[in-house]
């Protein structure tokens, strides 16, 4: 295990060190030190490597991240993981706003709760929080899977795509054109392997399933009241 | 009726005129508001009311075909490791694969390239035809995020990070599912067919001490290499253009009313916003009090035409300007060889902005093969190199006319108003007066 002190070596030595590793190195696993909420740690990581950010982080922690596995011992500023492509990022507590936002893939867990606007125009990635989720969640959601074990604020996949929300516990309110679906087998099954995946212990038979009632997909003038 | 009684002539109203009550019955017939492309199309108070002063005795002028005028510009100086270097003071405007044909897209690259220029993808990502044909590509970083990846963002040579545009500041854009094929829905992660939002604010930040960490994000992510643009629409120039150099910003895309898009409602196209000509100025004092003009440069665009309008945009402060719907008709958009079938979509060559439905017949705004093949890449990018060229020529010779080896040395003490408007708007005196409306009092 590799130290990396934020307090003495700062932001821009530490993220050019962990982007630019050479590929063929040994040296995979990385502790970033000090973070003292500083914004854009671990952003831009682009290899398979291990980072745990030991304390709290600022804003857009492990952004863009690909491949990487980073996880912070501690909450996370806005937008964590925000446009992640591939990888792990898990926060051990709380996450700030637009966690996970425009994500295209990889799995973000966030083991406390999340504010609001989680997943916010998600576009394929999974996201699991252990605790509850704020207003706004799941807000034009295109795809991908977000798992909340418990409750979702209002408004709730306001304007979603084809993205999947499981939530167990309550629902505030659901947004615009967001419904509850059906729960098949299939969906059982993903959300078994999402809740495995991500380490979190919740009986899968506890969640409802909420989705797209795809009525907005094209403009419809009887629709407008809906916004 | 009484045929002694002088018959007075039918006298249509002003205020009602044919254009609005064509547009009452629409709404009336179908509920629905108008969507269209382009920018305003209202007269406005523009680069056209303004004149230069040619040297005479008290300056003298440059030889026209001996001394040297530049044109170069660098961008992205403040903070990038690599700045962008341009041969000429134009660039082409961001817009995206999916607006517009794949054939469109490389005439842009193709054109800009010989000419020396950049140009800049739009909201939908960046595809690998465009990079390829682009030497120079900016990145667009716009709400929606859609396409968007580091691997892209790195590849880029610059960064725009869109705040707004100029023809519907404060709104979202709209692409009708006509135009949603599969390779346009693949980039963008949404099914093929639907109508595709654009969200009109940036998902994961509010406000300038946001936007100063996320431009702090996307320097961490791309090594410190690429300059940082910031688009705003043209509203509220001043504090706009300040709050982006606060948060970091190397560049500032300034886009008045005029300026295009792909498609928005009418309304919002000539009711929200100011006229380009309005917001230079505002925005170039901001950067002069906080001792920036020059080192943050900016860019204007929104109705840049000709080459009088880049030598006027310059002499206000511009650093550059920036042209979307002029390349696209020098590419072929609204020719008058496709009269027929503009008559046959209901419009008139010169009118057509149904940009958003996908039928052009230039081949340019569409995703439909057949019509997107009419468009020769190569010969629309050579059309396209060719304006340029003529652009940067006239304001050369306007610039030399008024003494100046370089563009940027043009200045508004070179320049005259032919309207109190235009006089006030640009700050410059009214024409054989040396009033300028709101100074001296």
């Amino acid at each position: 295990m590799n130290s990396l002190d934020l307090s003495t070596l700062g932001l821009r030595a530490i993220n050019e060190k962990l982007q630019f590793l050479d590929p063929g190195t040994n040296e995979r696993e990385w502790t970033i030190t000090n973070p003292m909420g500083q914004h854009a740690i671990a952003c831009g990581l682009k290899s398979p490597i291990s980072v745990t950010v030991d304390g709290h982080a600022g804003f857009y922690c492990a952004g863009m991240n690909q491949e990487a596995e980073v996880t912070v011992n501690g909450h996370a500023g806005v937008g964590v993981a925000e446009n992640m492509m591939s990888g792990i990022v898990r926060i051990k507590g709380n996450a700030s706003q637009a966690a996970g936002a425009t994500a295209h893939g990889g799995l973000l867990v966030i083991e406390g709760d999340a504010s609001s606007r989680c997943g916010i125009s998600m576009k394929g990635i999974d996201i699991v929080v252990g605790g509850s989720v704020g207003h706004m969640s799941g807000f034009m959601a295109q795809l991908g899977h977000m798992v909340i074990c418990g409750d979702a604020g209002e408004a709730l996949g306001d304007s979603i795509y084809e993205a999947k929300l499981y939530v167990a516990g309550s629902v505030e309110s659901l947004g615009a054109d967001c419904i509850e679906k059906e729960m098949t087998a299939e969906h059982l099954n993903t959300l078994a392997g999402l809740l495995e995946k991500s380490g979190i212990n919740k009986d899968p038979a506890l969640f409802r399933r909420y989705g797209s009632a795809r009525t907005l997909y094209n403009f419809d003038i009887d629709q407008a009241d809906a916004y | 009726m009484d045929d002694k009684i002088p018959q007075v002539t039918p006298r249509p109203s002003a205020t009602f005129d044919e254009y609005t009550m064509s547009e009452i019955r629409r709404a009336a017939s179908t509920g629905i508001y108008d969507i269209r492309g382009a920018g305003a199309k209202r007269a406005l108070p523009h680069f056209d009311d303004l004149l230069f002063l040619g040297a005479s005795i008290s300056r003298y002028p440059l030889e026209g075909y001996r001394e040297r005028c530049g044109t170069e510009v660098t961008l992205g100086d403040r903070y990038a490791k690599k700045p962008l270097h341009l041969k000429i003071p134009i660039t082409i405007a961001g817009m995206s694969f999916g607006s517009l044909s794949g054939q469109a897209k490389e005439a842009l690259g193709r054109g800009a390239n010989l000419a020396g220029t950049s140009t800049t993808t739009g909201d939908g990502g960046m595809t690998p035809e465009e990079r390829g044909h682009s030497k120079l590509l900016v990145y667009q970083y716009l709400p929606s995020r859609y396409g968007m990846n580091p691997d892209d963002l790195r590849k880029a040579d610059a960064i725009e990070i869109v705040i707004g545009q100029g023809a519907k500041p404060g709104g979202g854009g709209m692409l009708l599912g006509q135009k949603i094929n599969d390779r346009v829905a693949s980039m963008r992660s949404l099914p093929k067919g639907i109508d595709q939002r654009s969200a009109c604010r940036h998902p994961d930040w509010t406000g300038p001490d946001d936007l100063e960490i996320k431009i702090l994000e996307l320097r961490e992510i791309t090594n410190w290499e690429k300059p940082i643009f910031v688009k705003i629409g043209g509203s509220r120039p001043y504090y706009d253009t300040a709050l982006a150099v606060k948060s970091g910003a190397d560049v500032i895309v300034l886009d008045g009313m005029q300026g295009g898009t792909a498609a928005t409602q009418n309304v919002f196209i000539e009711h929200v916003g100011q006229p380009t000509l309005a917001c230079i100025r505002p925005a170039v004092k901001a950067l002069q009090e906080l001792d920036m003009h020059r080192k943050v440069q900016i860019i204007v665009s929104g109705g840049i035409r000709n080459g009088a309008d880049v030598a006027k945009a310059m002499a206000l402060g511009a650093d550059a300007v920036s042209i979307g719907s002029a390349a696209l008709i020098a590419m072929g958009d609204n020719d008058p060889i496709y009269e027929e079938e503009y008559r046959k979509l209901g419009t008139t060559a010169g009118s057509y902005d149904a940009w958003h439905l996908g039928k052009d017949p230039a081949g340019i705004t569409t995703q439909d093969p057949e019509l997107a093949s009419r468009l020769d890449p190569e010969k629309a990018g050579r059309r396209l190199a060719n304006y340029l060229k003529v652009m940067t020529l006239e304001a050369q010779t306007i610039a030399r006319a008024c003494g100046k080896n370089h563009v940027h040395n043009l200045e508004p003490e070179d320049l005259v108003a032919l309207t109190v408007e235009a006089a006030a708007m640009a700050q410059v005196p009214l024409a054989g007066t040396s009033w300028v409306p709101g100074q001296g009092y």
